[in-house]
């Protein structure tokens, strides 16, 4: 049993541990993101900020006019390094976080999903390369919206 | 709960694509009833190689039902590759399929 000494010694130390973690260790292990309101906030949530660059090293694919709302397919990839995190936002969504997935090293920084959007709206891809954050923001129009009810 | 997965090697990558049968309600939506249709959506998907995990994805309720993913990673034909979904009632599901 420690005594309280080095009890708070060792806590410090872990603290001390947990404050030095790349944040990308830290974005890949949890949901948060998914109830902000607004994109800004969804990337604090899913990277620990929301500072970043455009680039056209980021390639978004959705097509221009979306016919249903309900299942709009996306592709994101990228030919920017170390790769360890792509996120998709739709910014006139209630939420804009679609969705996060973790790059690991042994993977193509390439992934394809089908979101929802409840209108025409800007979807914005953010990829995380080398600890910082790389943008491509494209306009879908949709003529039925796709949130139901 | 089903799901179906399908991993190619393609030169240097295996391409993965897995179609979950899921609702992912987002909570917001009212049945006919006009009561509220509560939120039931996949939380999470990983895949794992040889049990060690290899990709993993945070999906929301804006994700389409019937969530389609598709991915690229390493290996080889033959190996095994399992995937998992959780969703945010606790419910899971998971298939193994083998590289081909």
């Amino acid at each position: 049993m420690m005594n309280r000494r080095s009890l708070l010694k060792y806590a410090t130390a872990c603290a001390g541990v947990v404050a030095f973690m790349p944040q990308f260790v830290l974005a890949s292990l949890s949901r948060d993101g998914f109830d902000a309101k607004n994109i800004s906030n969804g990337m604090q949530g899913v990277f620990g900020t929301d500072a970043h660059t455009e680039s056209n090293k980021v390639v978004l694919s959705a097509p221009t006019i979306a016919e249903n709302g309900a299942v709009v397919p996306v592709t994101i990839k990228t030919s920017l390094p170390d790769v360890t995190a792509i996120a998709v936002f739709v910014d006139k969504n209630p939420t804009p976080l679609a969705a996060s997935f973790t790059i690991s090293a042994g993977m193509k920084p390439e992934v394809s999903t089908r979101i929802k959007m409840r209108s025409t709206s800007n979807i914005s891809a953010v990829v995380q390369s080398g600890g910082k954050l790389y943008s491509v923001t494209k306009e879908v129009k949709v003529t039925l919206g796709g949130c139901g009810g | 709960m089903a799901m179906r997965a399908i991993a190619r090697k393609k030169g240097e990558w295996v391409d993965v694509r897995v179609l979950a049968k899921h609702p992912m309600e987002s909570g917001l939506r009212r049945g006919k009833d006009g009561k509220n249709i509560p939120a039931h959506f996949i939380e999470t998907i990983y895949a794992s190689l040889d049990g060690k995990e290899v990709f993993r994805g945070f999906l929301g309720p804006a994700v389409s039902k019937d969530p389609l993913v598709r991915f690229y990673i390493k290996g080889n034909k033959g190996d095994k590759l399992q995937i998992t979904w959780k969703d945010n009632e606790g419910k899971s599901d998971s298939i193994t399929t083998v590289i081909k």
